[in-house]
Parts: structure tokens; sequence; C-alpha cells
């Protein structure tokens, strides 16, 4: 369980966070949402210290990554991590293989010969296959970012954070990582958190959404219960995202 | 009260502090992970052929010339002296081993191998590829900054001797070519009136320069920020930074080799 305490961040004398206290349960898929620039990739670098916070507490199994300064510790907890970054973030100078055997060979005691095994195994997961020769400004945008998923779960994390998963995809490939996000939590039972701006995303694959405005979640709550929500900020999101507050059979497409 | 000149000063001032501490902390964590970590053989090849193998066809061929032009120079000049070409072998020799070679070389690459770490450096960083290190268990520092530097206290010194050798070479070729003195009078000259004492004074002094281009380069593209316009900008600051640090570092080391003898 990740458990986030008065977590406040600034850039300067901008204030991004401002105490924000929320459980994430284990198994659920938790999904913050706002609109751009409001802080929710912020918010998720801040959950794996990527981002160093002002104050507050970050407890991943109790163990609070909010202010240590120890690389150790910290390196312990991110081995529980997988990340999909906005822009996958392949390593270019690496092939596929290699990329998506990163984690493997620094988080895992698994034996370099069955680093191509695992690799297919995991592209094959992601839809992918006979890529794993290519470097990444041989791929297109969905495939980088299908190739970043197989990288993050290769190491077969507890925890999977999704920065924007669906930015920049054609509907096609939106469809098909919307899939990949269910399928793994169903399949290898990981708790996910995802960030997006898309809210019939949000809405459609969470346990439960959050929605960031000014800095605080001003709702936290199942997916019906967050369409019926009376917060302002939340109803001109919904506004403004096309979502009726019935369900999705009356969402304006 | 504050003025605009002043004000401009102070705020240069502060952040010249503030990259200089912020490369103390970058260097700290070096040594740390040099010390902590599994040996990452492989990008260090990598980074040793970038840095070192790359560079030595633009060293040699700077060497080269700047050999046959210091032979050409001076043996005009002293026969416009004494009516001989005498000890252009000391001549280029002293000047090569000493200043020529290692800052010449240094120069080099920094403006060739730098560029190439600081560009891809600050490419990675804003590229979130950085980040992607850190989620994947693997520090930034042990994976990209401990190879590079590795690889330029290696390949520095070692280009530097070769470009000693080749500046020598080029310098005995005009020298019994042009100047007509045999290439036995040439090194001759050479091994009578220089010691090792005089290649170590330009050989260690190449280390300095390792360390300082090594540093100047990964902290301004680890520092890089905005897109590719700040990979650009980080990339030109490294280059120039470590040309003008070459040259003036290369007057307190050698003042300082000066003062303990070498």
């Amino acid at each position: 369980m990740i458990e986030i305490k008065n977590l406040n961040k600034a850039f300067g004398e901008k204030r991004i966070l401002k105490d924000i206290n929320v459980e994430i349960r284990d198994g659920e898929l938790f999904s913050v949402i706002g609109p751009s620039g409001i802080g929710k990739s912020t918010f998720i670098k801040c959950l794996i210290r990527l981002l160093r916070p002002e104050s507050g507490q970050i407890l991943v199994d109790g163990v609070d990554i909010g202010s240590t300064s120890n690389e150790f510790t910290l390196a312990k907890v991110r081995r529980s991590f997988g990340y999909l970054f906005q822009e996958g973030a392949l390593f270019d100078s690496l092939t596929v293989l290699e990329n998506v055997a990163f984690g493997l060979r620094y988080l895992t005691d698994v034996p370099k010969s069955d680093y191509p095994r695992i690799v297919k195994e995991k592209l094959a997961l992601v839809g992918l296959k006979d890529v794993e020769h290519l470097k990444p400004s041989e791929l297109s945008v969905g495939m980088k970012k299908r190739v970043s998923l197989a990288r993050s779960v290769a190491a077969e994390p507890k925890y999977m954070l999704y920065d924007e998963p669906t930015t920049g995809l054609d509907p096609v490939t939106t469809g098909m990582v919307k899939d990949l996000i269910t399928d793994m939590r169903a399949k290898l039972k990981i708790t996910s958190v995802v960030v997006t701006h898309d809210l019939s995303l949000a809405l459609e694959l969470s346990s439960r959404v959050a929605m960031l405005y000014g800095g605080e979640f001003v709702e936290v709550s199942e997916p019906a219960k967050f369409r019926q929500s009376e917060n302002k900020g939340v109803r001109e999101f919904m506004e403004i995202s096309n979502l009726s507050r019935t369900g999705p059979d009356k969402d304006c497409k | 009260m504050k003025h605009p000149i002043t004000e401009h000063i102070g705020r240069e001032f502060i952040s010249l502090s503030e990259s200089l501490g912020g490369a103390a902390l970058m260097f700290k964590s070096v040594v740390f992970w040099f010390f902590r970590s599994k040996f990452e053989l492989k990008e260090t090849i990598k980074q040793c052929v970038t840095i070192g193998v790359d560079s030595f066809t633009v060293t040699a061929l700077t060497s080269f010339f700047t050999g046959m032009v210091l032979a050409l120079q001076m043996g005009q000049s002293m026969k416009n002296l004494f009516n001989e070409p005498m000890f252009i072998g000391t001549m280029v020799a002293f000047s090569l081993l000493k200043e020529l070679g290692p800052v010449l070389t240094s120069i080099v690459v920094a403006g060739r191998a730098g560029a190439v770490v600081t560009a891809e450096i600050g490419t990675m960083k804003v590229t979130e590829q950085i980040d992607a290190l850190y989620t994947l268990g693997t520090n930034p520092t042990r994976y990209l900054l401990v190879p590079r530097y590795i690889a330029f206290l290696i390949m520095l010194p070692l280009l530097t001797v070769f470009a000693d050798f080749i500046g020598v070479a080029g310098g005995c070729i005009v020298g019994m070519v042009k100047l007509g003195v045999p290439s036995a009078v040439y090194f001759d000259d050479i091994f009578t009136y220089l010691d090792t004492s005089d290649f170590l004074h330009g050989f260690i002094k190449t280390y300095f320069f390792a360390f300082m281009i090594a540093t100047v380069s990964c902290y301004k593209g680890l520092n890089t920020k905005g897109g590719a316009e700040g990979v650009g900008k980080a990339t030109t600051e490294a280059v120039v930074v470590s040309m003008v640090l070459v040259m003036v570092l290369d007057y307190f080391i050698s003042a300082l080799l000066v003062a303990v003898g070498l």
C-alpha cells in the first residue's frame, strides 16, 4: 500500500501540490485526472521520488521515502515500481532487447541467458514480436510506448505508474494501451496509478478516480460516484470532456 | 539601492557558485559510486572508443601539423640568427611534450568528445531517460558518469602520448625535407637535452585536464533544461568552458609542477 500524508511540492514560489493526503490500496487502479500543467506528473514523480517533496510522507509498504536521502533505501523501494513515461523514455543507444532486459539486469537475479526468452514473453504481452533487434528510432510512437511498457513490467513490479499513457496515440493504439493496462492489473495483480487528462479513460478503467485541481485532490471516489460529484472543478472538467453524469451510455463521443 | 550592473554581477556570481557547488556534489557522487558499484565494463569500453579512438584522427592531424610548423618556424629563425637550423629537435620536442601536446589534445578532446558527452547526457535528461534509469534500479552516476570519467582519465593521457610522438615525427619530416637536418641529428638533440621529467610535466597535466573536461561535460549534460535548444546551449557552454579552463588550468598546474621541480 502507498500512503501519502501532507505531501507538498513547489517549484520556486509556485506551489504545485498542497497537503495531499491519499491511500492507494493494494491491487487497485487509481487514476489522477486534471487539466494539463496542473501537477499530475509532479505527483506521480514524487511517488517514486524522482522529485523530492518540500514536506510530507510517502509511505511505500511502510517505508517513508518522502524525505530520505539514503540512496540504498530509495533504490530498494524503487525496485517495487514500474514506470511508463509519457514519451516512452527508451534508451536511444540500446536495442529493444537491451531496453527491455535493462531492468532484469539491475533489478533481478535472472541469469543473462534467460533475457531473450523473458524479453520475448514481455513483448508478446504488449502485442509485439520480432522487434528485439530494432533501435528506438526505428519504432513508431505507439510501438515505443508498448516497448516501454514491456520494459516496465519485465522485472514484475508490485506497483505500476503510468504517466499519460494514451497521449499522442491514435484511437487504435489508445484502445490497445487501455487493454494492456487492464490486462497488467488482471494478469500480474499490479497496483496501478494512472495520471491522465483523458477522463473517459480514467472512468472506464479505474477503481477510484482523484481530481487534482489547484494543487489539491478536490474529489477522490469510485467512477460512478465521481460522475455525480458536485465539485465545481469536477463538473467543469466533465463538461470539457463531454461526459455525462449518468454513465458511459450517455457520453458524447 | 539596486543597480543593473551590480545586480547582473551578483546574479552571475551566485550562478557560478551554484555551478561549482553542483559540480562538487556530482564529483562526490562519482567517487561514491566508483567504489560502491559493479564495474560497467561494456559501457566503459564504449566510452573509451567514443572519447579516445574516435578523437585519434583529429588529434593526430593537429599534432602532426603543429610539429611541422614548429620545426619550420624555429628552423627559419635559427637560420636567420645563426645561419644554421640548430636544436630543432630539442625545441620541437620541448614545446610539444611540455605544452602543446597536452594542451592541444585536451582542446581537441574537449571540443569533440566533451561535446558528445554533454549532448548525449543532455538529450537523455530532456527525454526523461535519466529518470528512467532511476526507475530501472540504476543510479545515473553509476551507469553514465563513472564510465565517462574513467574513459577520459584513460584516453586523454594516451592520446597525448600519441600526439607527442606524431608531432615530433612531423617536426622531423620538415627538418629533413625543408631544413636539411638529418633525422639522427634531430633525435640526438632530443635525447641529449630532454629527460623524463620534461615528458612527465606534460603527461601529469593531462590527468587534470581529463578530470576537468569530464566534470564540465557531465555537469552541463545533467543540468540541461528545455528541449533541443537546451541541449545545443548546454553543449556549446560545455565546450567553451572546458577550452577556457584548459588554458587557465595549464598555467596554474605548470607553475605548481615547476615549483616541485618537474
